[in-house]
């Protein structure tokens, strides 16, 4: 489905390009032992170099090197064995160097791909540009004084990766998706938190329309959007805002535009227009980046099993459905409590785990994340285990327990943490498969609705429902449905 | 031949923050221009199939361990700032 906007006269395409900056998850800053920990008390978290003392010169993170080349292997992208810091240039209070280290022309990571996930199985390949290393700014706080800005150094330094989509986005929800992706894909390869409330991570937002056909439009750039859904938003508010102003005969001005979600507005960041002109030059104080073939390939063998490769696993190998996988695989902690959970069922019942995977995940997916989205909680905090979460399907599996009672049985597991057998045992809710028991249950029932029994028997079969409810009934919903029905059609019959 | 005229000085010494008089933005340009005019006569010299240079000795960037080794200084830090406040710099408003 292609996303339109319907002009007054003409309907339009909108074209968007994304560079995401995500901090790097290090110990310490990308030129400087600075701690990057978040939350500590102004500016203790910042070195001589962080604060651009004269004479302080700046050593880089292998760290950061690293963690810069595990994400462009993740994203199939090209490895740039040599690498060169530039300096950008700018002025502002935040940035006391004057400059932002930052690479321009040979950039670690080169040109690679992602695939975005759109339902229904349908794919959409976005192409990566380039992904570079680059210094974070500090911070400006312009609430706590009325004359004054506050500024803290604490972030000032911390590394930070810019990954660079190419302009392959025609609609807010592919935008939305592949931030989604490569929040996801970091956070599996763990060199980015994916943070986004924290500001770990952010996204600046290239937005340009144009008519179907014709070649691509002005673009502008929506500056700092800090969620998945203001990806989305701003996109549709400034495509809108261009559609108007082309139909009315106006043009677009490339420029830098601030996303107000309050006001459901883009507005103009003018201020810093000349600022634009960063002179960027090659930074003296560091020598270019230089790796070998053994390094980039330590790096891609410590990458773990990534989603793309682990939904087709869970689908090929495991009988997942399409949709379910995708759900699985999308948050790596949800990814990782599926497979506990599945060894763990496997591990109890000794059943295959191609078997026994699709109940366990339509019992996470289902059940788990039903109860957890209702408590607000994450799967992290989630009070029941994957090893608890496969002692009540195991309970299932062996006969122990029905499908229905285990609804119940799970509930009391989430809000007390027991185990479900403990739960099973306290409660006595042991499916009743003692064929004399039932049978005389069945004696009896039939006993008693001598009525239903002759309609049956002139025809009414249908009626097995209502036999099959009683003995649910009298039994609590115990009984063994399938042994239930075994003796209750023979007898009915006569 | 480089030619920076009174324009693009003005605009240099707008963009690096220094405040530069009307009537020195010529003399500036001519200073500017002769000391461009000096370094491109390194243009006469043929680097085809010469390796960019970036270090005079042969020596590979220094490489450093993941590690916190500093911080913690936050009066050292703020020593040399005009205004301080709440371990904080304070500086004149700056709002978009």
């Amino acid at each position: 489905m292609t996303y339109v906007i319907q002009g007054a006269k003409d309907d339009f395409e909108v074209v968007i390009g994304l560079e995401i900056h995500a901090q790097i998850t290090s110990n310490a800053k990308l030129f400087s032992g600075a701690s990057t920990e978040f939350g500590a008390e102004p500016n203790t978290q910042v070195s001589l170099v962080d604060a651009a003392m004269p004479g302080m010169l700046p050593t880089i993170n292998a760290e950061c090197i690293r963690q810069g080349v595990r994400t462009g292997l993740a994203m199939g992208a090209q490895i740039n064995k040599f690498s060169v810091f530039d300096r950008k240039n700018y002025f502002y209070a935040d940035l006391p160097q004057g400059y932002q280290i930052s690479q321009f022309t040979h950039p670690i990571v080169g040109e690679g791909v992602v695939k975005l996930d759109m339902g229904d199985g349908k794919t959409k390949d976005v192409g990566i540009e380039r992904i570079h290393l680059e210094q974070d700014a500090g911070k400006s706080m312009h609430d706590q004084h009325p004359q004054m800005t506050y500024v803290d150094l604490n972030r000032s330094g911390v590394a930070l990766m810019e990954i660079v989509s190419k302009p392959d986005m025609t609609s807010p929800e592919e935008a939305g998706a592949y931030v989604t992706k490569i929040r996801s894909i970091l956070r599996y390869i763990g060199s980015c938190d994916g943070n986004m409330e924290q500001g770990s991570m952010r996204a600046d937002v290239n937005v340009s329309v144009r008519r179907a056909g014709e070649p691509l439009g002005t673009r502008c750039e929506l500056k700092n959007i800090n969620s998945v859904r203001f990806v989305r938003q701003s996109i549709e508010i400034e495509a809108r805002r261009q559609v108007d102003i082309l139909e009315e005969g106006g043009s677009i001005d490339q420029e830098t535009r601030l996303f107000d979600p309050v006001k459901g507005e883009t507005r103009s960041m003018r201020s810093k227009e000349e600022a634009h002109d960063y002179r960027y030059f090659p930074d003296p104080d560091l020598l270019p980046v230089e790796f070998d073939d053994a390094f980039v390939e330590a790096a891609r063998a410590s990458l773990p099993e990534l989603p793309d490769v682990k939904k087709a696993r869970l689908v090929e190998a495991l009988g997942l459905n399409d949709y379910t996988a995708s759900v699985l695989v999308a948050e790596k902690e949800q990814a990782d409590f599926f497979e506990a959970l599945l060894d763990a069922v496997v591990t109890a019942t000794k059943k295959e785990a191609a078997d026994v995977a699709s109940k366990a995940a339509n019992w996470l997916t289902g059940d788990l994340f039903g109860a957890l989205n209702k408590a607000g909680k994450t799967i992290g905090e989630s009070p029941v285990s994957a090893v608890q979460g496969a002692g009540l399907l195991s309970l299932i599996e062996d006969g122990t327990i029905s499908g229905r009672i285990a609804k119940d049985v799970f509930e009391i597991m989430f809000e007390t943490g027991k185990d479900a057998d403990v739960i099973v045992e306290e409660k006595g809710l042991k499916q009743v498969s003692d064929t004399g028991e039932i049978e005389a249950i069945i004696d009896e029932i039939i006993a008693v609705n001598q009525g239903q029994v002759e309609q049956y028997r002139a025809g009414k079969t249908k009626l097995i429902g209502f036999f099959v409810g009683q003995v649910m009934k009298a039994t609590g919903g115990k009984a063994n449905p399938g042994v239930v029905n075994q003796l209750l059609k023979p007898k009915l019959d006569g | 031949m480089s030619n920076i005229d009174t324009k693009t000085v003005a605009k240099i010494a707008r963009l690096s923050r220094i405040k530069v008089a009307d009537d020195k933005l010529e003399p500036l340009a001519g200073e500017l221009n002769n000391i461009l005019g000096w370094v491109e006569q390194l243009e006469e010299v043929n680097t085809d199939n010469v390796e960019p240079m970036s270090s005079v000795v042969d020596v590979k960037l220094r490489w450093r361990a993941d590690q916190v080794t500093d911080g913690n200084k936050q009066e050292s830090v703020l020593k040399n700032a005009p205004n301080s406040e709440y371990g904080f710099f304070a500086v004149p408003k700056v709002i978009e």
